[in-house]
């Protein structure tokens, strides 16, 4: 604690050093409208301040002058109606002034035409899914942070919690299209570099857009309340030149046939196992815990859950089609076959769970044809 | 008590009936004033808990289920429980005083608005042992987080909202009928002192919106239990219709919370300034302009929705306005300090500062009210350094100054001056060590509501939760003052303010249970 004042006293004093520690004011982003916000967010805040001195300075004026203890006598006006009317003028004149550049600057936030890309983004409890219109890629964007760093059990890396598995990648100098919904509470994207804060809300679209300047990695972080892990859905977005853009898009596509190749493979028990581990420490462990053991009587626990011990048929259903009413989504719409599979044998299979079951992909593909 | 003449008769029952049966103004605003201690504490203690949660990166005391009930809790508790029944409280003690009236117009109904209070905030605690925990939606409850996606407790947490909604209308109710049909005779409106006023304005505000909260609550229990989708895309319903009805009511309510402490400081300053309040007509004027105004900017909450780009416009030029009338207030009062004779009691000290962090918490909302930078500034910690500053040195600072000021004549006994300058001194620095390093963490990006965050904002949230605990155990010095004062304090003279004017001064110290049994006789000024 002593060490991080210590820091804080010197960062205070010397010159700003490479040190991230001391980011205080807005970013001025990479891109047009983020650099016009960034540009307003200054001048009213230069207004507000000189606002402040004038009032202030009177204010403090006065105190000093006007004291009894200085043997000031009380003057004993208590009106006069030019002042009242100047000083309902002025800042009225002064709103106006500030009220220009906002309007033109807001026009041009919500002029989301002619958009060369256009990218769905879906908030879930708790990550991000993207899907690029037309374009046949999508996925899902979850918390790379490891839990040992949250918990405190490990050193926490420079981008603690403002890290995902697969980013959003964009190229630059285009304009790309946002649409923003969600599948179940209200979430809200926001990339402070980009200048886009945009609720997404079920059942509803919303849009924004953006054209960067520089290519780089933009981070940013769910900014609407939306449930116990809403710290816990980063959003990372990277932005390529077009040529880089077009070669990662094409390898998301081989990706996701080689995904659809793989349910039809034949999965031992073991692999099943250490993908499941994954699949359920990313998808699972946020409600029903590292351990199985849940959080009643919100989120059940898996250990020695009657379900997960019971039919294996029961248990499928239950990952692939969720219980909304309950809180538990439905993953037959979020995740491959294989995840499924893997997931379900992991937790038929550990902990106090020993069922020796194994489910396999196609038996997932299967239930979810027929629903 | 003391036994004064007129009160020999007619003096408080013994024992605890005193307080459960009373229909006394002045008892009655005792139990709201000290009820609303209780509830800063409790919501302080919640407060405690986050900040020690964000003193450093990582989880360290507890889950973010258990965090976000105590952000939710927090932000009810204080406002619903500390400012509101704090503001009541004054206005039972001070309006009857200042009106020279004998009593409130309705006692009865007094002594039940102030009783449904306790059992509304017992059913809203008592949900933190419920299974499923406390409601952990956040104070503004957005949908469907607090429908489809509640805890049981959320039909408590409906419940408790209503309790607590009955309470306020029908205090407001008695205000508004006291001050039409009590005031001594040729008093008319506009002699009202400034506090009678904007305690008046406020009651018509709560009249207005409790019922829009009453309805919008009543809307989530229909979801959650009744098969209606008023705020489910998929009935039929939309989510954004729940924050355009609660956002209704709670941006008078805002207002709501700061409208009496406005009548305080418009009170104390001429006091001290030994000066009459400059331009009390435009004073009465700006407090009802923003009244109005109040219903018409409710939406700036909201920018970041997805409305169309006209009611952007509308919400964003309507909030801007705001800064007009307030910007009058704020410039009486100083007009009102200068060339005063000016003394620094505590009062006077609280009054001060509440003028100055009143302004930034207004220049921050000003910066807030431009659309397209409040897509960087929405629900950042900007947002809430910027209602924090309007609400603990606006509103709290407003009531510790009013309890300063008029505490002598409650009580008869004058607080330890010394005492009350270390407490002052010591919350205006805990106050702004707090308060004000959010802005930069805001201004950086970091998200309000959450139970960790990245390590860029380390710094700054290691010293806001210093600053927070100098705040929160610096009250505990308030309440020894106030106890203090009561048990032991030295007497006070009958005008114990040397530039006080008004009717509450005329009464001896302390005042007689019953005062103004005849009216009294009004010398022009």
């Amino acid at each position: 604690m002593f060490r991080r004042l210590h820091l804080l006293c010197l960062a205070l004093v010397l010159p700003p050093a490479p040190l991230r520690a001391l980011e205080f004011n807005m970013p001025v982003g990479v891109t047009d409208t983020s650099q016009s916000i960034f540009n307003l967010h200054m001048t009213i805040f230069y207004i507000c301040l000189a606002i402040a001195v004038v009032v202030f300075g009177v204010m403090l004026w006065s105190i000093y002058h006007h004291r009894k203890s200085k043997g000031h006598e009380a003057a004993q006006f208590h009106g006069n109606i030019l002042v009242e009317v100047i000083w309902t003028t002025i800042p009225f004149l002064i709103l106006i002034a500030i009220a220009i550049p906002s309007t033109i600057t807001l026009k041009d936030l919500y002029d989301t035409t002619e958009s060369d890309i256009d990218i769905q983004v879906t908030g879930h409890q708790w990550k991000w899914h993207y899907k690029y219109i037309g374009e046949d890629v999508d996925f899902f964007s979850v918390l790379a942070t490891p839990r040992e760093e949250i918990e405190n059990r490990k050193k926490k890396n420079p981008n603690y919690l403002l890290e995902v598995d697969n980013p959003v990648v964009v190229p630059v100098h285009k304009k790309i299209r946002f649409l923003f919904t969600s599948n179940d509470v209200i979430h809200a994207w926001w990339v402070p570099d980009l200048a886009i804060k945009k609720d997404a809300i079920p059942g509803f679209i919303n849009e924004s857009w953006t054209r960067i300047n520089e290519p780089g990695l933009y981070r940013g972080q769910c900014a609407e309340l939306c449930g116990k892990h809403h710290a816990f859905m980063p959003i990372e977005l990277k932005a390529v030149s077009e040529a880089e853009y077009e070669t990662w898009l094409a390898e998301q596509k081989t990706a996701q046939e080689a995904a659809v190749a793989a349910a039809e493979k034949d999965w031992s028990m073991e692999e099943l196992m250490n993908t499941g581990a994954t699949v359920y420490e990313k998808n699972c462990a946020a409600c029903h815990q590292a351990d199985g053991s849940g959080m009643p009587p919100t989120f059940p626990p898996l250990d020695g859950s009657a379900i997960v011990q019971g039919e294996k048929i029961d248990h499928m259903k239950i990952v692939v089609n969720g219980r909304v009413e309950k809180g538990m989504p439905a993953f037959g719409k979020q995740l491959s076959a294989v995840d499924i599979a893997a997931a379900i044998t992991f937790e038929r299979n550990s902990w106090g769970n020993q069922t020796d079951d194994m489910v396999t992909p196609a038996e997932v593909q299967d239930l979810m044809d027929k629903q | 008590m003391s036994a004064h003449a007129e009160t020999l008769h007619h003096g408080p029952a013994k024992g605890i009936s005193r307080w459960i049966l009373t229909t006394n103004h002045k008892d009655i605003g005792t139990l709201y004033l000290v009820f609303s201690l209780i509830m800063l504490f409790i919501g302080g203690t919640m407060a405690f808990v986050i900040r020690a949660e964000l003193f450093q990166p990582g989880l360290q005391l507890v889950m973010p289920e258990f965090f976000n009930q105590m952000t939710t809790m927090h932000g009810l508790i204080m406002i619903f429980g500390a400012v509101m029944p704090a503001f009541v409280g004054l206005a039972n003690w001070q309006v009857p005083l200042m009106i020279g009236a004998p009593d409130m117009a309705l006692p009865r109904l007094n002594n039940f608005s102030f009783w449904i209070l306790p059992f509304a905030f017992t059913m809203l605690l008592s949900t933190l042992f419920m299974p499923g925990g406390a409601p952990d939606f956040g104070w503004t409850f957005y949908a469907p987080l607090s429908t489809t996606y509640a805890p049981p407790s959320v039909t408590f947490f409906v419940f408790a909202v209503h309790m607590m909604g009955i309470s306020s209308i029908l205090g407001a109710i008695n205000v508004i009928v006291t001050i039409f049909n009590m005031r001594a005779p040729g008093m008319k409106m506009m002699d009202l002192p400034l506090f009678v006023w904007s305690w008046l304005i406020t009651a018509f505000l709560l009249i207005a919106v409790m019922p829009v909260l009453a309805a919008v609550v009543t809307m989530v229990l229909m979801d959650v239990h009744f098969g209606t989708s008023f705020f489910s895309a998929g009935g039929g319903g939309d989510p954004v219709l729940f924050q355009h009805v609660f956002w209704f009511f709670a941006h008078p309510e805002v207002y709501i919370m700061v409208l009496p402490a406005f009548g305080v400081i418009s009170e104390i300053i001429p006091t001290f300034s030994r000066k009459p309040l400059f331009g009390y007509r435009a004073m009465v004027l700006a407090t009802i302009a923003i009244a109005f105004l109040s219903f018409i900017v409710w939406a700036h909450h909201m920018f970041t929705v997805g409305m169309p780009l006209t009611g952007e416009l509308f919400f964003m030029y309507t909030t801007m306005l705001i800064a007009v009338p307030t910007g009058v207030k704020v410039f009486n009062w100083i007009s009102t300090m200068f060339r005063g004779a000016m003394t620094f009691e505590t009062p006077m000290l609280f009054a001060i500062a509440f003028i100055v962090l009143f302004t930034i918490g207004g220049l921050s909302g000003l910066m807030l009210a431009i659309a397209p930078a409040d897509f960087q500034y929405h629900d950042t910690y900007f947002v809430v350094a910027h209602f924090h500053y309007v609400l603990v040195p606006g509103s709290v600072f407003g009531i510790i100054a009013a309890v300063y000021y008029w505490l002598p004549k409650w009580s008869g006994n004058m607080y330890d001056e010394k005492l009350g300058q270390w407490h002052f001194w010591l919350s205006f620095i805990g106050v702004n060590l707090t308060f004000f390093p959010m802005h930069f963490v805001g201004l950086a990006g970091m998200p309000r509501r959450i139970p960790d965050y990245a390590l860029q904002f380390a710094d700054f949230n290691m010293l806001t939760s210093l600053g927070a605990f100098l705040f929160g155990t610096t009250q505990l010095l308030f309440v020894y003052i106030l106890v203090k004062t009561v048990r032991s304090g030295k007497p006070a003279e009958q005008l114990p303010w040397e530039g006080a004017r008004g009717l509450e001064w005329s009464v001896p110290t302390p005042a007689p249970y019953h005062t103004f049994t005849t009216p009294p006789e009004l010398n022009k000024e």
